[in-house]
């Protein structure tokens, strides 16, 4: 047996210092598989001004939480924030790291776990928990979405896994009485910084498009034919409260935004309803969405693959159904 | 400049099919390819190249099966200067730990032959297993500093630092970084297509072999499906819906009348 105890889920921050959706999740999700073998769900956070964050994960599950803080943290760096990620895990041996499936998530986590020489399971759409041996079963994608498979990591610790944002839901509760915080200030020596960030183009649709968060997407493909028919897909998307998303060719294309991007490399979305729109349903795509509650597909070829994962679909010409699924939305709400 | 791609032959995931009845994948007939995210990594490279022929010189490496020396001649037929093939039936079953754990060991064997290397290129993740781990587990193994998701590289005046560009959740990110460095490319222009006398000449290249003998003092604890931390205990094919209600009439007003009334039932709207 290992002595390794609580589950630790890493909190990345915004800009402005608070908490990804992501983690937030995975707090919920750690709190349900720890309350049953009584130990910590402890929130991990690094920057250079956590504040914010740990006045959310209070809220959101954690019974406890490490704040490594300083300047050096105040941008992203892999070795820098691997070591200060490492250092704690020797210090506290936890059981499970939990790390959000972003960008930095998926960069971080291979850093952390090849140092730790222990297994680390990418991507994870469910998680499963053997009370007895205190062991994860981490359930994820593979073949582009084709195959599921469900992975331990029996005989190293802690286990790690990346979990997909948006599969679990944010949950509150009641705030520990023993909340603590930690701080931790860890050094990294500036010689030993072997990248700098010369400049952020940052997407400015990637601030305002929260599709993981999201609860309704409607997503455009090239079906669209030319940018400009994005209007009816905002239209839509507007009546519904929803989100726009698209496939990548419509991307590629310079119609929109990579922040809108709905696939396997763009993001990957669970909302309770997703409209696809003169999308084909390439199994890249499909990764990014399969796992919505309801779908959607509006196409005019009816072998589309996007049918062979719809709930509701409609064989017919997107130029005449949005529009008037539109105006029919607007109608019975009153818009 | 001394450029490494390391390079993986996967199915092409986009040909595999689910069997409905049986709940299995279908693999039969689905061809081998290099994988998308690696023929970035390799045309990066090549780009590298084109610039400077005389002074870059791009070594491909797999491992894998005998059979992926098909796609590592296809590698040398768009310009990589030489191929290895890291086999051996130890090597098998090797989870992304392991996986890159033997890399590193036989990166250091290559450098003996090659001389070493500047640069480390790997694809974002294989289309196979989706991981996109091998990359940074790979680079804490070599103990160099890692660039992920890029999709542009330059170099400055005296190849001592390059410029990346990065796509991450939050937009593009310029990063300098200095060299030696590993990097990760996630998508790239347009790929370029072997000539037919390069695809000739290749298929009489050398493949170079590495076996597990080769790797002097491997921890055999790192290797195969013995030394991968990872296991995997259960696959299974996903719910594919086949109740999905789906609306094909002739007549569009007909056809959106039903669809409407669909999702109205539904209380989608
Ligand atoms: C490594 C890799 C990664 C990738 N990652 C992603 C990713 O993250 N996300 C992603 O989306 N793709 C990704 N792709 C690309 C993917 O394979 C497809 O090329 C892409 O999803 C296709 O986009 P689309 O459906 O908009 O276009 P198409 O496949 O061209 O489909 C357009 C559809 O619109 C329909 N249509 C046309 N006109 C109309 C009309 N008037 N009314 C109704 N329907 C109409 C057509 O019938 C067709 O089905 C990736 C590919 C690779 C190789
Ligand atoms: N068996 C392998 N041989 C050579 N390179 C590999 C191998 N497996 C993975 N890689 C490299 O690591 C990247 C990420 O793979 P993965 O972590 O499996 O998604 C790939 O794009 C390749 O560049």
């Amino acid at each position: 047996m290992f002595e390794n105890k609580n589950f630790w889920v890493y909190i990345e921050t915004k800009e402005d210092g608070s908490a990804k959706n992501g983690g937030l999740e995975l707090l919920g999700q750690a709190r349900e598989m720890v309350d049953q073998v009584d130990e910590e769900v402890i929130a991990l956070i690094i920057g250079n001004n956590v504040d914010k964050a740990v006045e959310q994960v209070k809220k959101y599950g954690a019974t406890s939480a490490i704040a490594v803080t300083g300047d050096v943290y105040s941008e992203y760096n892999t070795d820098v924030y691997a070591n200060a990620v490492v250092e704690n895990v020797k210090e506290y041996q936890p059981n499970v790291i939990l790390i959000s499936a972003t960008s930095l998530g998926r960069d971080l986590g291979p850093r952390v776990a090849g140092r730790l020489a222990t297994g680390l399971t990418a991507d994870c759409t469910s998680l499963g928990f053997e009370v007895d041996k205190k062991e994860v079963q981490w359930t994820r994608p593979a073949f582009g979405g084709n195959l599921m498979a469900t992975i331990i990591c029996a005989d190293h610790r802690p286990q790690m896994g990346t979990v997909r944002p948006g599969v679990f839901e944010r949950k509150e509760y009641e705030i520990s009485p023993n909340f603590e915080v930690i701080t931790k200030d860890i050094d990294f020596p500036q010689e030993k910084i072997l990248s700098r960030i010369v400049e952020v183009i940052v997407d400015e649709d990637a601030d305002n498009v929260d599709l993981e968060g999201a609860e309704i997407i409607v997503s455009g493909g090239r079906g669209l034919g030319k940018p400009e028919n994005f209007k009816l897909i905002e239209e839509l998307a507007e009546v519904l409260g929803g989100t726009v998303g698209s496939s990548r060719a419509a991307v590629d294309a310079g119609w929109i935004s990579h922040a809108h991007q709905v696939g396997q490399t763009g993001k990957t979305v669970g909302p309770k309803l997703y409209i696809a729109c003169g999308i084909s349903g390439q199994i890249q795509h499909l990764a990014g969405m399969s796992g919505s509650d309801v779908i959607i597909a509006i196409n005019k070829d009816e072998n589309a693959p996007i049918f062979t994962v719809a709930d509701y679909g409609i064989v017919g010409d997107l130029f005449t159904v949005v529009p008037k699924l539109t105006e029919r939305i607007k109608k019975k709400k009153n818009l | 400049m001394n450029i490494l791609v390391c390079v993986k032959q996967v199915p092409d995931t986009t040909e595999i099919r689910i069997d409905p009845v049986k709940k299995t994948l279908i693999r039969d007939g689905v061809p081998s390819i290099l994988n998308t995210f690696d023929a970035f990594a390799l045309e990066q490279a090549l780009q590298l190249k084109d610039k400077n022929p005389a002074n870059v010189k791009i070594v491909v490496a797999s491992m894998g099966p005998k059979q992926a020396e098909t796609m590592l001649r296809d590698c040398l037929a768009v310009g990589a200067n030489s191929a290895y093939l890291i086999t051996d039936r130890k090597f098998g079953g090797s989870d992304t730990y392991a996986t890159s754990y033997i890399l590193s060991k036989a990166m250091k064997k290559i450098e003996e032959e090659e001389g070493s290397f500047d640069m480390i290129f790997c694809g974002k993740q294989a289309i196979d297993g989706d991981t996109a781990q091998v990359g940074p587990e790979l680079a804490e193994h070599l103990g160099l500093h890692q660039i992920t998701y890029a999709i542009n590289i330059t170099l400055n005046e005296d190849n001592t630092t390059a410029l990346i560009t990065r796509e991450v959740d939050e937009g593009k990110i310029v990063v300098e970084a200095r060299i030696p460095v590993l990097v990760t490319f996630t998508k790239t222009d347009d790929l370029r297509f072997a000539s037919i006398m390069n695809k000739m000449k290749s298929k009489k290249a050398e493949i170079k072999e590495i076996n597990y003998e080769d790797l002097e003092g491997i921890d055999d604890t790192k290797i195969g499906l013995k030394g991968s931390p990872t296991r995997v205990v259960k696959s299974f094919t996903p719910d594919v819906k086949t109740d999905g209600i789906i609306i094909r009439e002739d007549d569009p007003n007909e056809a959106f009348e039903k669809f409407a009334e669909e999702l109205e039932k539904a209380k989608l709207y």
